[in-house]
């Protein structure tokens, strides 16, 4: 009993940072500076789902990991992501019983003011070291991953039942 | 759940971890922007985690890949007669460039200016990944191996990209001269205006601020590195001046330029050694 609890709980593990993995490489694809307004931020948006949906196994510590990953393939400054991803991933922790009780287009306007909060750590920290981008199309990946959420949402939760709990 | 006098057995809770996992962020944001200490650790952390960026940067590798095999021997052949043309035409240029070298060397000598000595370049290969939204970096496989320090002005054919800005064992960082944190010292090629260049976030624009109403500024005007700074050495084209607003109610130019450069093309780029010589003693 307690073996077969073992292995799933493993498995799911694995399948947990596959997710993570996956989004990591998506953040980093390479494409045309055109686009960079229109990509939303994977890694966010798969660390809010299991903020969300698997908050005793993936809260603040993953947030705060996942975020010095970036940091380090971005060559931002080292602790400006993590600290970014920490705070979203532990309001989400805090407020998950009532986002999983929401319309999926309220969950997703609530998705929409997480990425923000994201961004707006970021931006402030950019901002005091003097390098604050001066776009206003900085704000679209939020807006755009309010609007890949409702999909994104249906694609983890089959995962999520098909191999981790 | 493990329990201890029935009580569960539990980690700080996760306000008390977010408290911590903040003042650490903001202890190592403050180390990584005030001093070196953290480069160490940076290189090992860009090293572990380079195989992400190599998985990553396959798609467009791929990309590389058909488009070479789809090329024809006679598209070879022609690119093969083009580059040869262009090579003799360059190398007709030499000539005289190498006479006007040593011209200018007697020439310094005679004002007892220190001489320009040639720049060694080192050529990198790009690793085509992207990296933060709205910053302009590239990530080249060339490091600390190859001699690569922190600081090294990145060439390209038509002019200056950027700097090196982190080093790994066999990777760097550039930032390009279009990163909202990078600024550049210049002067204008035709009056001998100093001024500086400033990243904008834009892909190809720059901006030339503190520039006053009367300045001898033009549109077209071609500017290059004035070596003021000691990072990147003088002469080398920067931007060409695209836009200028005089707007009265300002106190200075709106300026806007294109970089010489070309930023988003190109598969490699080249890291520059200036000679000590080459940095210093540059005011006309």
């Amino acid at each position: 009993m307690t073996i077969i609890t073992m292995t799933v709980h493993t498995r799911g593990r694995t399948i947990l940072l596959a997710t993570f993995g996956i989004a990591i490489i998506m953040n980093i694809l390479p494409g045309p500076t055109w686009a960079e307004p229109f990509i939303p931020d994977w890694v966010a948006l798969t660390l809010i789902y299991w903020c969300m949906a698997a908050p005793h196994r993936v809260s603040v510590g993953t947030g705060w990991t996942l975020g010095l990953i970036l940091d380090v393939l971005y060559g931002s400054l080292l602790g400006q992501h993590a600290l970014a991803k920490a705070v979203i991933a532990f309001i989400t922790v805090k407020l998950h019983p009532q986002l999983r009780m929401f319309p999926r287009w309220q969950q997703a306007v609530s998705v929409l003011v997480l990425l923000a909060i994201n961004q707006l750590i970021v931006v402030w920290i950019r901002g005091a070291i003097g390098q604050a981008p001066g776009t206003v199309g900085y704000w679209t990946p939020s807006i755009v991953g309010m609007i890949v959420w409702p999909w994104l949402f249906v694609v983890l939760r089959d995962v999520r039942r098909r191999w981790v709990s | 759940m493990i329990t201890v006098f029935g009580k569960p057995l539990r980690g700080p809770s996760s306000l008390t971890r977010l408290v911590l996992l903040v003042l650490l962020s903001v202890a190592l944001m403050m180390l990584d922007h005030r001093s070196q200490q953290l480069e160490r650790i940076r290189a090992g952390l860009m090293v572990i985690f380079y195989p992400v960026q190599v998985v990553a940067s396959v798609p467009v590798a791929l990309y590389h890949r058909l488009m070479d095999a789809l090329t024809t021997d006679q598209e070879l052949k022609e690119q093969n007669d083009r580059l040869e043309a262009e090579r003799v035409q360059l190398l007709a240029r030499l000539q005289q460039f190498e006479g006007l070298e040593v011209e200018n060397e007697r020439l310094r000598n005679m004002v007892g200016a220190a001489a320009r000595v040639a720049n060694r370049a080192l050529a990198a290969e790009l690793v085509e990944v992207s990296t933060e939204p709205f910053s302009r970096r590239l990530l080249v496989r060339r490091g600390e191996r190859d001699g690569v320090y922190v600081g090294q002005p990145v060439i390209d054919a038509y002019g200056i990209v950027g700097q090196v800005t982190k080093v790994a064992p066999f990777l760097s960082t550039v930032t390009l001269i279009t990163d909202p944190s990078h600024a550049i010292p210049v002067l204008d090629n035709r009056s001998g205006l100093r001024a500086m260049v400033f990243g904008s976030g834009d892909q190809d624009s720059l901006t030339v601020p503190y520039l006053s109403a009367v300045a001898d500024i033009k549109e077209g005007d071609l500017l290059v590195s004035s070596g003021m700074g000691g990072v990147f050495p003088a002469g080398y084209p920067v931007a060409v001046v695209t836009k200028i607003d005089n707007n009265p109610s300002e106190s200075f130019l709106l300026v806007r330029a294109r970089p010489s450069a070309q930023l988003n093309r190109g598969k490699q780029v080249l890291l520059i050694s200036p000679s000590q010589a080459a940095t210093k003693g540059k005011a006309p």
